[in-house]
């Protein structure tokens, strides 16, 4: 059984439907992008798997005994964090509440598997560092550490590279390419299509048209061929966007 | 000095100033922390007009315990204040401002149209600041002063991992299964006991100074959350008791001075913030 079914679904805001009839699933160790245009859903999408919103109708199933506390969450940084006065230790640690639960206090075990994850992102040396005074890199690589402790198996990240320099921006997909390759299934809001191509084994495409396949598929579909020339040719024009814009609000209010 | 200071001490209702104004000022620095960095600084400002609002109806009711009422509709505005933040229909700002602005003025109304005390000048102006009432505590407030306390702070250590969590990241909390909803409710209600209690010691115009100050010098210095929290307490506490030594001593308004202490702190704090490189 696939780790996380979705059947049917529709999704909309306040009577607003978004799309409809959206069926797809993510199986152990897939690696899918979900891409569109702005206003598609993604993020919509993104937060009912997440059980933050229901959807309008259809369902979503997680299999191989997931539980919805156990999916990793990498959500877009808000304002409020971003002169937040807390040591990149503190927020680690911060993704075992799912696991506490109701317990007050954070166990041994807790604090190691802390310990372990900033070991395995390469941010050890920055344990005591503020957040804020981290780079933008940086900061993406904390919150994905402490994603990483409430997660062994699923980790969705939303946009994880928004707003990083081209350099950066291929170490983070090095880096969740490695977590892949550990078993750990990736779903990733992207707006970067070739890219997604490059690294994902399956392409979720929203909006006006709807494609699920894998990449490979992807490519030598008619949509696809279709954006990615699109993309091709405001390639320029989608770098510098990137590099005035250090961070950019989410396409979803 | 010591020796007037002994004097003063061997009077009990200056024992009972010193130790409300301190608890008052753990516990209000306490939840500054997580005020300041969710955005809602004036919060403390729009319910102490509502607890204004609220004493004056209790006055006009002539109620012998107006506790009885301001505690309630305190704690009803802020967890609808705190509610709100979170719809988009009318943002956190706006609806704390509407409140705080509203209560304000139907309290002096009320006050104004209903009153039959002689001083009613008076009366709101010690409502407002808090003039005099820190000094005519009796026993069983201290002690009503001294349990309330001792259960915030004990709720603060217990639920402080999850606070900060929620304060860090709500969506993240609540996509790893943490009932945010209850946090923020919990947060909310203890922010308007001790909102009720501090209107005593600094009165309703000043509560937010307590609130906002000790947090934010504190954040001027350190890094981390926990040191932010543990300074914010230590520094608040220290100006809460040298605020309140030097109106006794000098004769001044007790609310203001403490809050002038307070001000002196935030800017040496920032002094050594920008020295440290940490501005």
């Amino acid at each position: 059984m696939a780790e996380l079914t979705c059947r049917d679904l529709t999704l909309g805001y306040e009577g607003n439907v978004l799309f409809e009839h959206l069926t797809f699933e993510v199986n152990q160790g897939d690696y899918l992008c979900i891409v569109g245009e702005n206003g598609s859903g993604k993020s919509t999408l993104m937060r009912t798997i997440l059980h933050l919103q229901p959807p309008m109708a259809g369902t979503i199933e997680l299999g191989d005994g997931l539980k919805p506390t156990e999916i990793g969450y990498l959500p877009q940084q808000t304002v409020v964090q971003r002169d937040f006065p807390a040591s990149v230790q503190e927020i680690v640690l911060s993704g075992c509440q799912g696991a506490a639960g109701r317990r007050p206090f954070y166990t041994k075990a807790e604090k190691q598997m802390a310990e372990d994850n900033m070991a395995r992102l390469g941010i050890s040396d920055l344990a005591r560092r503020c957040y804020r005074e981290l780079s933008g890199g940086q900061q993406q690589r904390v919150l994905l550490a402490r994603a990483l402790c409430a997660t062994r198996r699923l980790l969705l990240l939303d946009e994880p590279v928004s707003g990083l320099d081209p350099k950066v921006t291929g170490e983070m997909y090095g880096l969740i390419e490695q977590l892949n390759r550990d078993g750990i299934s990736i779903i990733m809001i992207s707006h970067d299509i070739s890219a997604s191509v490059k690294y994902a084994s399956h392409i979720l495409h929203i909006g006006a048209e709807t494609f699920f396949g894998t990449s490979h598929d992807y490519l030598h579909s008619p949509i696809g061929q279709k954006y990615l020339e699109l993309e091709g040719g405001e390639l320029h024009c989608s770098k510098h966007w990137h590099s005035i814009s250090p961070t950019h609000s989410s396409d979803t209010p | 000095m010591f020796e007037t200071l002994a004097l003063y001490f061997s009077y009990p209702f200056v024992r009972y100033a010193l130790i409300v104004g301190v608890l008052i000022a753990l516990c209000s620095s306490l939840l500054g922390v997580t005020l300041v960095l969710k955005r809602f600084s004036f919060i403390g400002d729009g319910l102490s007009h509502v607890a204004f609002g609220a004493m004056s109806v209790a006055a006009v009711l002539n109620l012998s315990n107006n506790m009885l009422l301001v505690l309630p509709v305190t704690v009803i505005c802020a967890i609808l204040l705190l509610r709100t933040g979170q719809s988009t229909k009318i943002k956190g700002d706006a609806a704390v401002a509407m409140i705080s602005v509203g209560a304000l003025a139907i309290g002096y109304l009320i006050m104004n149209l209903f009153s039959t005390s002689t001083n009613l000048t008076g009366d709101v102006c010690s409502t407002l600041f808090g003039s005099t009432s820190i000094l005519t505590l009796r026993p069983a407030e201290v002690w009503l002063c001294v349990a309330l306390s001792i259960l915030v702070v004990a709720a603060y250590i217990l639920f402080y991992n999850k606070i900060f969590a929620i304060t860090f990241d709500e969506s993240f909390s609540r996509a790893v299964g943490t009932p945010v909803g209850t946090y923020n409710l919990l947060v909310a209600v203890i922010i308007a006991v001790i909102i009720v209690l501090a209107m005593n010691l600094v009165g309703s115009l000043l509560i937010s100074a307590l609130v906002i100050f000790p947090a934010l010098s504190a954040m001027r210095v350190f890094r981390s959350f926990r040191s932010v929290t543990i300074c914010s307490a230590i520094l608040s506490v220290c100006c809460a008791s040298v605020g309140l030594l030097t109106a006794i001593l000098a004769g001044t308004p007790v609310g203001s001075t403490i809050v002038a202490v307070d001000i002196a702190a935030f800017f040496i704090f920032a002094c050594i913030g920008k020295i440290g490189g940490n501005a």
